[in-house]
């Protein structure tokens, strides 16, 4: 493993994304085992196998062998923010020494699965007392999983391109679909063999927030600008990819996961037949309309989906590309042509959980202006807009595909607990709850928020924090009810699993009213009426 | 009643009318070593180490009245024995040992274990009551022998030499200069230092502590010059306009928090090495046990943790406030403030 940990010495001892690139470059072209490569490469994209080992146990040995008591490791671990990084700090120096490769130690954590507490004690204590520092961190954050070192995918592929010479489109669809290190080889990689596995996706093409100079661009084309693009709405559900190849139906997730089980609705043989790939969101779809986000919700995270949810829930596809036709990989064509080949496939498939994604008529941007409004009564939560010649795209890319979503729904709300964030965030105050006032003038936490603040305003509320705290609970805090902050959500509905009976979805702080005293924050009643409005 | 308290102005020792460290001016005022929090402007009388008389006058006024002892030598004041000891921290730094009626109290100041060859080493001085500084109080703090660290730093300048780049390491004026500066590998390149660096060297070279050859760059130096040196610079340096004189640099930080990987990229610093003026773990828990005293209060770093072990291990423990920057991790600035401290 040294040459994998000294790998991740230098990568994180750098923040320039060239550095990065060479070091990983370097790495890849260096003279270890493809297993290894394979290996590394599946750690950095986040192909971990599942945690052997429990953190509790760790701790407890860790605890054992360096005479630290457990409350003291766990205080330690909330300033490191690191399980991995406090176990391996306040380990005693090791003893031994070791030459096991990288692969061969991800078998040995391997073996350890399903075996007994004691085995696995005896074998980690050994393990830990032949490692150095850096490879201590390494192997334990190869068990406690989370392996971000501030390299991205694209970094890693961009690197692998290098090496395999190709460009970074070719390498993503080489590495798209749930792969783990010991099913993907180094010549597949390479482009010296095929990928056998006819289940894979292709890269999802993803869209950019339509910007101020973009919109400005599209309102001066006036009415030519029906001729470079076309519109639809956003759907506010999940994206996938419907795929059927050999007489077999494959749904993948954005996240690149295989979602086929969970949404039985597409398992009909109606589907196969002929062999292509689409693009779409999946929404519930009941009684000729569009369900919201939080319907659906219901139908995620499940292996089974029970019969009564499936009626009660219908699921749909919504198409809105279509990437492979007849076994063709079509993503070259110009927007527009892919368009004819999608009505034309969904047509002919004729399935009632295959839809068209409608286009929308308009003559210039205004008109569109005005639907996006519209969008939240049509189960949307904006538009999309389409250059007509655009192909469709790895990853991200500017410049052809535009997401232009509606205004969040906002409220001000109280800060009323303050917690310690992780990692980079450890011993910041990083993590806020919010509440509103009831009829009763209590205030009521309704959502969390981490995002939205700037690194001066972080500060200064956290020496607020500091200033101002009630009560501790351990990382969290209660705080006196002062500072009011405008939040911003996309999605709201009915929760039982709060106080507040309501849930909101990616909540973030918006701005820092400073104008308003906590008195004059929203109430739970305002909450309740922005439900009700939003209602169709 | 106690021989030291903590008091609004500082600590006091009520018995014989003086402070040690304290942060507000007072008539009479014990000095352990100049950093800034410790050794503050205004005080009517000062009295330290002997070694640190020099670099208090530079760095408070040559007018200050000051009076230096040498390491051990006991003087009284109202009755209270006092006498400084080695506490290795940097050039001149003390513990301070107090003795009345029989009783004795150690105030530790800031200090480390391993012998850094410019600071006298840390003395044990057997007491009573010891109040110890706890800045990197947790396990998780375990230093390296500084030679491996000093290796790391000198392979890292070489490398970066061969690149054509400009090494610049972060590091505090008094202590942390001087340390790695000695070390250096003078066959490698120049050393560069910045002017509050260069100061503080000279006037310590004036007291007798050998350094290698360092200058400050020369404004009508060409960049190039400097290409493949070592640059010493202030942390609060970071981003000057005196930093982007030199070409291609490779910035490091050297301090105990690099320790931690969520400390160092929480400030955005891409390469630290882990070097302390300040006890690790070990060091400090080591240190406590020997002194024998039953008695233990800590100051600055994360006092709440440390006290609560010292009574787990059955000591007498707790916690005397002080504005020596207690839970560093908080502050504004931890690097600058607590490095200084």
């Amino acid at each position: 493993m040294k040459p994998f940990a000294q790998l991740f010495r230098n990568l994180d001892s750098t923040n320039s994304t060239q550095e990065k690139i060479r070091l990983l470059t370097a790495y890849f072209q260096d003279d270890i085992s493809e297993e290894d490569k394979v290996s590394t490469l599946a750690l950095f994209m986040g192909r971990r196998p599942p945690r052997p080992v429990k953190t509790s146990l760790l701790r407890s040995w860790a605890s054992e062998i360096s005479g630290v008591p457990l409350w003291l490791l766990e205080e330690n671990y909330h300033i490191v923010g690191d399980l991995a990084e406090t176990l391996a700090l306040i380990l005693p120096p090791p003893q031994d020494k070791s030459d096991y490769t990288l692969s061969q130690w991800l078998q040995h954590i391997n073996n350890l699965r399903g075996q007994d507490a004691e085995y696995q004690r005896e074998k980690i204590i050994a393990y830990w007392n032949m490692l150095d520092a850096t490879e201590r961190f390494l192997f334990t954050k190869l068990i406690t999983g989370g392996f971000r070192v501030g390299v991205s995918d694209k970094l890693v592929m961009t690197a692998l391109a290098h090496v395999a010479g190709t460009d970074l489109q070719d390498m993503m669809l080489r590495l798209t679909g749930n792969w783990t290190a010991q099913e993907l080889s180094w010549q597949v990689i390479m482009g010296q063999a095929e990928n056998a596995d006819i289940s894979r996706p292709y890269p999802f093409y993803l869209g950019y927030p339509l910007d101020e100079s973009t919109e400005n661009e599209l309102i001066v084309q006036g009415e030519q600008m029906v001729e470079h693009y076309q519109a639809e709405w956003k759907w506010d559900g999940i994206r996938a990819q419907l795929i059927s190849r050999n007489q077999n139906i494959y749904l993948w997730s954005r996240g690149e996961e295989i979602i086929t089980e969970a949404f039985p609705e597409f398992g009909t043989p109606e589907l196969t037949g002929i062999d292509f790939v689409l693009d779409g969101e999946i929404i519930v779809y009941k009684d000729d309309k569009p369900g919201d986000f939080g319907m659906l919700q219901k139908r995620l995270g499940r292996k089974k989906v029970p019969s009564k949810m499936l009626k009660e829930l219908p699921c749909r596809l919504v198409g809105y590309d279509i990437l492979e036709y007849m076994g063709s990989d079509i993503r070259h064509l110009p927007w527009t042509e892919r368009r004819t080949y999608l009505e034309q496939i969904i047509q002919d498939l004729a399935s009632p959980h295959l839809a068209l994604s409608p286009l929308l008529e308009f003559r210039h941007f205004e008109d569109l202006r005005i639907q996006r409004d519209a969008a939240r009564q049509f189960g949307a939560e904006g538009l999309m807009l389409k250059r007509s010649e655009a192909p469709y795209y790895a990853g991200r890319k500017r410049g052809s595909l535009w997401k232009w979503k509606l205004d969040p729904f906002t409220i001000d709300a109280v800060m009323i607990y303050a917690q310690r964030g992780h990692g980079r965030r450890a011993n910041l105050y990083s993590d806020f709850t919010f509440a509103v006032w009831d009829n009763q003038g209590q205030l009521i936490p309704f959502t969390k928020a981490y995002s939205g603040l700037s690194d001066a305003e972080m500060k200064e509320v956290n020496t607020f924090v500091r200033k101002n705290t009630l009560a501790n609970f351990g990382p969290v805090c209660s705080v006196t009810p002062q500072l009011v902050f405008e939040l911003a959500f996309e999605g709201i509905q009915l929760s039982t699993r709060n106080k507040s009976g309501i849930a909101v979805r990616f909540p973030r702080i918006k701005n820092w009213r400073r104008d308003k005293p906590a008195d004059q924050a929203n109430t739970l009643e305002d909450l309740h009426q922005m439900m009700h409005k939003k209602e169709f | 009643m106690g021989l030291i308290t903590s008091t609004e102005k500082g600590l006091y020792c009520a018995q014989g009318d003086f402070y040690i460290d304290p942060w507000k001016p007072v008539p009479r005022a014990l000095i352990t070593h100049a950093h800034a929090d410790h050794a503050v402007y205004g005080h009517q009388q000062y009295i330290s180490t002997q070694d640190s008389v020099a670099i208090l006058k530079y760095r408070l006024g040559n007018h200050i009245q000051i009076t230096g002892y040498p390491y051990r030598n006991t003087f009284t004041i109202k009755g209270v024995t006092i006498s400084f000891h080695p506490a290795g921290h940097i050039f001149g730094s003390a513990q301070v040992k107090l003795v009345y009626r029989g009783e004795i109290w150690v105030f530790s100041g800031d200090y480390k274990t391993e012998d850094d060859t410019i600071s006298a080493p840390l003395e044990i001085v057997p007491c009573h009551t010891f109040i110890s500084e706890c800045t990197f109080g947790l396990p998780s703090f375990r230093w390296q022998p500084q030679r491996v660290i000093f290796d790391e730093i000198n392979a890292w300048w070489l490398d970066n030499k061969r690149s054509g780049k400009t090494s610049i390491l972060c590091v505090y004026a008094l202590g942390k200069a001087q340390r790695i500066a000695r070390y250096l590998d003078t066959d490698t390149g120049d050393i560069y230092t910045h002017g509050a660096i260069q100061n503080t060297h000279d006037v310590l070279h004036a007291c007798g502590l050998k350094l290698p050859k360092t200058r400050k760059p020369d404004n009508r130096q060409h960049q190039d010059t400097f290409r493949g040196s070592m640059v010493l610079a202030v942390p609060s340096a970071q981003g000057s306009s005196w930093m982007k004189k030199f070409p291609n640099p490779e910035i490091a930080v050297v301090s105990g928090w690099m320790a931690m990987r969520g400390a160092r990229r929480r400030r955005g610093i891409e390469k630290g090495f882990v070097l302390s003026d300040h006890a690790d773990w070990q060091g400090l828990t080591d240190t406590i046990k020997q002194t024998g005293a039953e008695q233990i209060y800590v100051t600055h770093g994360y006092t709440h943790l440390f006290s609560r072990w010292l009574t787990e291990q059955g000591y007498k423990a707790g916690i005397m406030e002080t504005l020596y920057q207690d839970e560093p991790e908080q502050h504004d600035d931890p690097l600058v403030e607590v490095e200084e401290s």
